[in-house]
């Protein structure tokens, strides 16, 4: 190993990471929106919203990210759409990832029981307010999980973000072995960049649904 | 203003080809407790038809004259006037005990939280569970539950209040604490639609007793006649039914009413 070529190119890592951070932050968040959006018209039912939900969930989870980030880059130019490279990966991840988070939104959405909506119409709650004290926080804790895996699997999703030109780890890492044929050097900074990226997110997640722990959940205290 | 605070009329319902409701009406009026019992289907679709639930395929529910059926807008707005009671609780369970009884009053009806808390405070100590109104619904026995249950669908003040099978799921010593509640609401005046297999309790408690079959009214008398002359031979099979002890308990029941 040779440790000062390594000392020497960590801030690009660094560097890289930031962008690989903000971009992938910037899509997961938007993903979630993406998301709950979806999930709620297939929950409600909204007819029309449904189907074309339904629709785009499949397109969206049965074509990798890279084929997507390809239409975007190239493809719409053509028609005469011309976005930056960044745009094109925040937007191909929103794309990708909110079919994930469609799904495992509504996988705690249909969790929480009939009777709970029910119990929140009877008190007089509107339809929105019900999903926002009642139903949602019980679908959220439910998720939880599903929902951390989303976020990891998007973060790593964003290696292939060089493919579009954006100076991310994985494209700093080939460029490093391109340069300079340390292999393995660049690969084990790229593979520590990624961990120490993700391993936090990891336990967060974990710390968050233990917190979530409430009710039906777990062994309860039942006297 | 109309006869009766809540009113069916004519009420049918179908699940896909089964007939759960052919032709029901009923009328509830304000300060009234009917008691719908106690055997055949339909006694909960009925409940559940009347604040909304479910919605009706023939006939029509009016409240205080006006006609709900069939609304699909403000909904809400109806349901804030008609309380429902469900036998599984249903307490959110992500809330403390607190949490659950201002939620309708703060959020539904907008009322400042302060003076919900107060109220609720004192609702919870009427019940005997001002201890609790920190503890998560899961910590809570079935009894108290259900009382924190009922405490909720109080706390929205509304001018009905249906109760369904409230007692159904719970250990016998515990149905007590939760038909004492009820007790003292009906002392209190409280307009009620009770669901009940209590018959006892049904017999304190109702100022008539609507007996439905096959989604029909098959019998609908004051307690007293329903319990002891009842007019309709499947009345007297229900009756019958029940052992010997709970039957003279009932009459007992009655003894001690007069004897008051």
């Amino acid at each position: 190993m040779d440790w000062s070529f390594m000392e020497r190119f960590a801030p690009l890592y660094v560097q890289a990471a930031g962008l690989t951070l903000r971009i992938g932050s910037l899509g997961i968040a938007l993903s979630l929106g993406v998301g709950l959006l979806c999930c709620l018209a297939r929950y409600y039912r909204v007819p029309g919203l449904r189907q074309i939900s339904r629709a785009y969930i499949e397109l969206a989870r049965n074509t990798p990210l890279l084929v997507q980030l390809f239409f975007l880059y190239f493809g719409l130019p053509k028609i005469g759409i011309k976005l930056s490279g960044e745009a094109c990966a925040v937007i191909g991840l929103a794309f990708l990832g909110g079919a994930y988070m469609a799904e495992s939104l509504r996988s705690g959405l249909e969790a929480v029981d009939r009777s709970q909506r029910e119990a929140g119409e009877c008190l007089g709650l509107t339809r929105a307010q019900n999903l926002r004290y009642v139903i949602l926080p019980q679908a959220l804790a439910t998720a939880v999980p599903s929902l951390c895996a989303n976020v990891i699997f998007l973060l790593k999703e964003t290696s292939v973000f060089s493919a579009v030109a954006l100076a991310d780890l994985m494209y700093v890492a080939k460029d490093l072995i391109g340069m300079y044929y340390k292999t393995d050097e660049a690969l084990t900074m790229l593979v520590c960049a990624y961990l120490v990226i993700l391993l936090p997110i990891s336990i967060l997640f974990t710390l968050l649904e233990r917190r979530l722990r409430y009710a039906g959940f777990g062994a309860g205290r039942a006297v | 203003m109309a006869e009766y605070l809540l009113e069916a009329q004519h009420l049918r319902k179908a699940f896909e080809d089964k007939t759960v409701l052919q032709d029901v009406s009923l009328g509830v009026r304000r300060g009234e407790v009917v008691v719908i019992g106690p055997s055949g289907c339909g006694k909960s679709t009925l409940l559940r038809c009347l604040n909304g639930l479910e919605s009706v395929d023939g006939g029509e529910i009016l409240l205080e004259g006006q006609i709900i059926s069939g609304q699909k807008k403000n909904l809400h707005l109806i349901r804030q006037r008609v309380g429902m009671v469900f036998q599984s609780y249903d307490l959110f369970p992500h809330m403390d005990v607190l949490g659950n009884l201002v939620l309708g009053p703060t959020r539904a009806l907008k009322r400042p939280s302060k003076e919900v808390e107060t109220e609720a405070m004192a609702a919870l100590a009427r019940v005997g569970l001002a201890d609790s109104a920190h503890v998560l619904p899961r910590q809570l026995s079935g009894g108290q539950k259900q009382r924190v249950a009922l405490v909720r669908a109080m706390l929205m003040h509304p001018e009905v209040l249906l109760l369904d099978e409230i007692t159904a799921a719970l250990d016998p010593e515990m149905v007590r604490e939760v038909l004492d509640v009820v007790l003292e609401l009906a002392r209190s005046g409280m307009t009620m639609v009770i669901v009940t297999h209590e018959m006892r309790f049904a017999e304190a408690v109702a100022d008539r007793v609507v007996f439905l079959e096959n989604g029909l009214v098959v019998e609908e008398s004051v307690p007293a006649q329903f319990f002891h002359q009842p007019h309709t031979q499947r009345a007297q099979q229900f009756l019958a039914s029940f052992c010997y002890d709970s039957v003279r308990d009932g009459k007992n029941m009655q003894n001690t009413k007069e004897a008051n």
